[in-house]
């Protein structure tokens, strides 16, 4: 079962792994987008980090829920309602246990992900993070590190893709050849998910 | 790249320093990123708030004032505000007869307006929306994000806020909003790319002697490159591209905006191809606007917007306006 911890370790590794790689996420947006992926979410994050410590919430729905509430409020730009929504609707599905299993996350992150689709409009294939996201949806039933791949080979696979929804779309096909760094995002979302796991087993043994 | 600034992390709050001490008929909340007309919420008037990320100035602080809008509230460089920002903002302006947002069409600003709408009427704040969406270099279909939003942006918020500070219902300045914006296109042309400050290096590369033509205002490149024309070829192209999209049959309001980058000399030597081309096309200018309205960082470069009119929105566009980028008739 994952608690709070697990959750708040995500959440954690998470910042972790944006700050690692903002220079590259940036460098990702700057022929197709605004160069300012990675700065943009590296602020949310360092205050996710920050509310968490916090306020120190003790559900892993109120941790999710308080941690897309501080994007919202600090990202700006596409990301912040896209990331926040799906934390916040993850964490609202994931109701009020001290735990939750496996297979509860995965429809928790369904329905988050699904309300990310809903809000900007996106189907898979159209070049953003859900081709990311919806593929490690879909292999978290096997294994952490199962999405863990399936995430970063969603995000490889945005290449050749033609951007059709934010900014890389009003490129056209000039959008084709690079790798979308909303997708190259959301994969660090799901390794560092696949991180947490594998230091919360490291614990336990 | 030499920037004049601090470090990149403040580049946002530094200038709303500036721009309080230089301006002080405005109210501006460095730590929360609104500016505010110093007399909101001013009785029985709608409140009009705009915003977007920062490095398009004076949009959209520069336009806070009598005659236009009532707040701002700039993100950080090229990215959308948060919706806490907006909601502030509609709460400072609401005199009670609701508060329209001005929301240039990309993805982050509509989302984050989106949101901020919500939590706004949860506190009891009337809101109406328009989106502004007259780049015509964007190709408008089911599969892409739809227009940008560029230099119409000036117009709705000069129009709208003049009929707002006649008292006119917040239903009627909605829908003047949406006239303008309906009668409004745009295309513009980069023959540099900008820098942010976060990256401190052009956002894209165009080699000497060659132009991106449909460039948005983000550092975005156009969507077609060509080597460098002349201001002659440019204006051609520029509004061609816009009278395939629009036939007016009124008079237009004309701006010829620059980008940050570029020398008045080159907008007026510029306005004068572009009226040259509207002449021989059959359109009647009835008013022209050129300089740095709605720029991108340090791009070089200029967009060309048209506006169609007819006399009640001459009107408004020509009452009376007070704010730091914009001001005429007081």
């Amino acid at each position: 079962m994952l608690d709070a911890d697990f959750f708040r370790r995500w959440m954690t590794a998470t910042a972790a792994s944006v700050e690692r790689e903002a220079e590259r996420l940036t460098a990702l947006d700057s022929p197709i987008g605004d160069a300012d992926h990675g700065s943009n979410l590296r602020r949310g994050f360092t205050a996710v980090v920050a509310v968490l410590e916090k306020d120190a919430p003790d559900t892993p729905g109120a941790v999710l829920v308080l941690a897309g509430r501080q994007l919202i409020s600090t990202v700006g730009g596409a990301s912040g309602p896209l990331y926040g929504t799906l934390l916040r609707r993850t964490g609202k599905a994931l109701g009020e246990a001290a735990e939750v299993s496996e297979a509860q996350l995965t429809d928790a992150l369904r329905a988050g992900v699904d309300a990310v689709m809903a809000l900007g409009g996106a189907a898979p294939g159209d070049k953003t993070m859900i081709d990311a996201l919806v593929p490690a949806v879909d292999a978290l039933p096997e294994s952490f590190a199962a999405a863990r791949a399936a995430a970063e080979e969603g995000a490889l696979a945005t290449m050749p893709l033609q951007a059709r929804k934010g900014r890389a779309s009003y490129l056209g096909e000039r959008s084709i050849g690079h790798q979308d760094p909303g997708a190259t995002s959301a994969a660090l979302l799901i390794t560092a998910l696949a991180g947490a796991a594998e230091a919360g087993e490291a614990a336990d043994v | 790249m030499r920037m004049l600034i601090n470090v990149a992390e403040s580049v946002v709050a530094d200038a709303l320093r500036g721009m309080a001490v230089a301006h002080p008929e405005l109210t501006v909340d460095v730590e929360n990123r609104v500016v505010v007309r110093r007399d909101a919420p001013v009785d029985g008037k709608v409140g009009l708030v705009s915003g977007g990320g920062s490095g398009h100035e004076p949009l959209h602080g520069g336009f806070v004032g009598p005659g236009m809008l009532s707040a701002a509230c700039p993100g950080e460089v090229f990215t959308s505000p948060v919706p806490d920002q907006m909601v502030r903002a509609a709460a400072a302006v609401d005199s009670g007869a609701g508060v329209l947002f001005i929301v240039k069409n990309y993805t982050g600003d509509v989302l984050n307006f989106d949101m901020a709408a919500e939590l706004a009427e949860d506190e009891g704040i009337r809101i109406a929306k328009v989106l502004v969406n007259d780049d015509v270099a964007v190709t408008d279909s089911l599969y892409t994000a739809g227009r940008r939003g560029t230099g119409a942006t000036l117009f709705v918020e000069k129009i709208a806020g003049a009929a707002a500070e006649e008292g006119q219902p917040l239903e009627r300045v909605e829908a003047l909003a949406r006239q303008v914006n309906e009668n409004s296109r745009s295309f513009g042309v980069a023959l540099s790319a900008c820098s942010t400050p976060a990256k401190g290096s052009p956002t894209f590369d165009l080699p000497a002697g060659e132009l991106e033509l449909g460039v948005g205002i983000h550092g975005e490149p156009g969507r077609e490159r060509r080597a460098m024309m002349t201001s002659r070829e440019i204006a051609d192209f520029s509004v061609n591209a816009i009278l395939d999209d629009m036939n007016p049959r009124n008079p237009v309001l004309l701006l010829v905006n620059g980008m940050g980058a570029t020398p008045l000399l080159e907008l007026y030597g510029f306005n004068a191809e572009v009226q040259r081309v509207l002449t021989e096309r059959g359109v009647a200018v009835a008013r022209t606007l050129v300089g740095n309205y709605v720029t991108s960082l340090d791009m070089a470069g200029a967009s060309v917007t048209l506006c169609q009119v007819d006399e009640e929105l001459l009107r408004l566009y020509d009452a009376p306006v007070r704010t730091p980028g914009l001001r005429w008739g007081v």
